[in-house]
């Protein structure tokens, strides 16, 4: 391995080399040595919160989310995450898991999904907790680690899902003209260290990116889920705030589901 | 909820690997509320005390610089079904532990 020395400064080969990205030899090594030990992972403490949370009677109702149906019948949370986004009859719309729990905490718990949306994500900036919805969404998503990315996809309105979520991808839009498509749309790509997974084909960068996801973003000392993510591009887009379980961030979330299917969900993930 | 999630299991070489993650918020002391500029005051976990059968086997002196919701993890020499419990102290007084038999 190669070492420049720099004023002061050790500069490994590591960084110097030009592509980081999913699949390369020292991208993969790095997240082996950092975040190979799962036992590591600080999300195992939301995801008992989460549990807890799912499990108690709460809402005006005074009901447990255990009596919510996420696609595999009611009561039931192992392997719905893998299944996710998909349609569901009684709301006649394809849901991703966090829109779906809104449906099951406002139908079925009673509350209100106004108040709920009020606050959906910890501010990392100001060291806060995370919320309530992270916590159930992470101990819902963990029920599927291991298991394979499986969206539903046989539906019409699944496909209709998938085709606008593609359509969403490669739209331009925002002052600075942005679309997904820019900055995950080849291989290879990476800003500063960060690599860039190509979300345009299916394959294992979606695979790989798909399936760690929610995760313990180390950046944030916080766990974040797929809602977060997609409301998270939106503002780097300079887009306006994505509202928590739009459709728009279902498609979306529909899209990027199916480009990664056949990989396998490791969760929960924990990543920068 | 408890605040300490803890695993302990023998591995090669008579010794025992303990793992914990704390939840905790370990503010630095350094940081500043946005909303009214003041600072938010140092609210960290100060000591670790781990024990195998009531004797200490590691005892660790934390500050401000150890991040929030910590993970800690070592090895000591010891035996399938000890018991071991690792207690946290912080700056506010604040306390908590737990207690698991290693597998």
């Amino acid at each position: 391995m190669v070492k420049l020395l720099l004023p002061g400064l050790l500069i490994s080969s590591l960084a110097l080399t030009a592509a980081y990205a999913a699949g390369e030899p020292n991208a993969d090594a790095y997240r082996q040595m950092t975040y190979g030990d799962r036992d590591a992972n600080p999300a195992l403490l939301v995801v008992d919160r989460g549990e807890e949370l799912f499990k108690e009677k709460r809402g005006p109702k005074s009901v447990s989310m255990e009596e919510c149906d996420f696609g595999l019948g009611k009561g039931v949370v192992k392997g719905v995450y893998a299944e996710l986004p998909r349609y569901f009859k009684d709301t006649d719309q394809v849901q991703d898991l966090e829109s779906r729990m809104i449906t099951c905490m406002t139908t079925v718990q009673g509350f209100d999904a106004a108040d709920l949306k009020k606050k959906t994500y910890a501010n990392e900036k100001a060291n806060e907790d995370n919320t309530e919805l992270e916590a159930i969404a992470v101990y819902i998503a963990s029920q599927s680690d291991g298991m394979k990315i499986n969206p539903s996809t046989s539906h019409p309105k699944e496909q209709e899902a998938i085709k606008v979520g593609e359509a969403l991808f490669y739209h331009r839009a925002g002052p600075l003209d942005f679309a997904c498509v820019s900055c995950h749309g080849a291989d290879k790509q990476r800003i500063r260290l960060q690599n860039l997974g190509n979300f345009s084909k299916a394959g294992p960068d979606a695979q790989k990116a798909i399936g760690g996801w929610p995760t313990y973003r180390v950046s944030h000392n916080a766990v974040r889920t797929m809602q977060h993510r997609i409301w998270d591009c939106e503002g780097q887009m300079r887009l306006p705030d994505t509202e928590y379980g739009a459709p728009l961030s279902v498609a979306l979330i529909a899209y990027l589901a199916a480009q990664a299917k056949d990989g396998t969900y490791v969760l929960p993930g924990m990543s920068r | 909820m408890a605040s300490v999630k803890l695993k302990a299991k023998a591995i090669d070489g008579g010794l025992i690997e303990v793992k914990a993650l704390m939840t905790h918020p370990m503010e630095t002391g350094l940081r500043k509320d946005s909303a009214t500029g003041e600072v938010v005051p140092a609210h960290y976990i100060t000591e670790v005390v781990v024990t195998a059968n009531d004797k200490e086997v590691l005892k660790t002196n934390w500050g401000g610089s150890v991040s929030k919701n910590p993970y800690l993890s070592f090895h000591y020499k010891g035996a399938v079904g000890d018991k071991v419990k690792l207690t946290w102290k912080d700056n506010k007084e604040g306390t908590d532990s737990a207690e698991i038999a290693v597998e």
